[in-house]
């Protein structure tokens, strides 16, 4: 499955990029097997998620659970905690 | 009438926003007008400038999708969220809340609760300049707890 993944902030930082399409293996089925998934990608993915807990995510542009499957997901992005307003 | 929901990099005007908001109308009673700012300083340490970065497309609708909780949850005339991102500097307005109601406890209620949630759940993210280099800005917890009360709290205007 191809996916489009957008990273934001400090984690946008680390990683390197803004953007980038995937194809994670079928094993991939959550957002949290995603995150170990990326981690495994190299360094810079490493540090971007070595601590996935503090990691939030959104699928099609709305706010998820790390166990939420990312079966049908078009663009899914991943971000610190927001801090607007 | 429809919310108006804009981000933007440019400033705005608050008083000329509000001004719509009331234009011709005859059944609003309370006006509140949030404006929210750059600051100077954080925890006594000098701020050079803000980034304000956001997710596109996710921003807006977000936005959108508390402010028709806000429609929901008390009897609003009017309403208006625009916030700017790219590089601001103290003094510079981030945030704009407009709420109108026939009663003033109603518009401020809806907009402590935009507020409260445009902190915690719109995908928009600050880096400080200091004079030590560049930070992005952590989360406060006591926003989190902010944005939670509300889901606890039953709806007052019910």
């Amino acid at each position: 499955m191809s996916v489009k993944l957008l990273y934001f902030a400090w984690v946008r930082e680390r990683v390197g990029k803004g953007e980038e399409v995937v194809e994670p293996p079928a094993t991939v089925a959550t957002v949290a097997d995603l995150m170990t998934w990326l981690a495994g990608r190299g360094e810079e993915y490493a540090f971007a998620f070595e601590n996935p807990k503090v990691i939030r995510a959104a699928i099609n542009r709305a706010h998820v659970k790390a166990s939420t499957p990312i079966a049908g997901a078009n663009e899914i992005a991943f971000f610190p905690p927001m801090t607007g307003g | 009438m429809p919310a108006t929901i804009r981000l933007q990099s440019a400033d705005f005007d608050a008083g000329a926003e509000a001004a719509l908001l009331t234009c011709g109308r005859t059944d609003i009673g309370a006006v509140v007008t949030f404006i929210g700012i750059c600051r100077g300083s954080e925890a006594g340490a000098p701020v050079a400038a803000m980034i304000l970065e956001h997710y596109p497309g996710m921003a807006e609708a977000e936005i959108a999708r508390h402010v028709e909780t806000a429609e929901a949850r008390w009897p609003l005339l009017g309403v208006t969220v625009i916030h700017r991102y790219g590089r601001l500097v103290p003094g510079d307005n981030i945030v704009l809340v407009i709420t109108a109601a026939s009663h003033r406890h109603d518009a401020f209620a809806a907009a402590e609760f935009l507020m409260d949630y445009l902190k915690t759940r719109a995908p928009f993210w600050k880096k400080e300049e200091r004079t030590d280099g560049a930070a992005w800005v952590d989360a406060k917890l006591t926003d989190e707890i902010a944005a939670d009360l509300w889901a606890q709290v039953p709806p007052a205007a019910e």
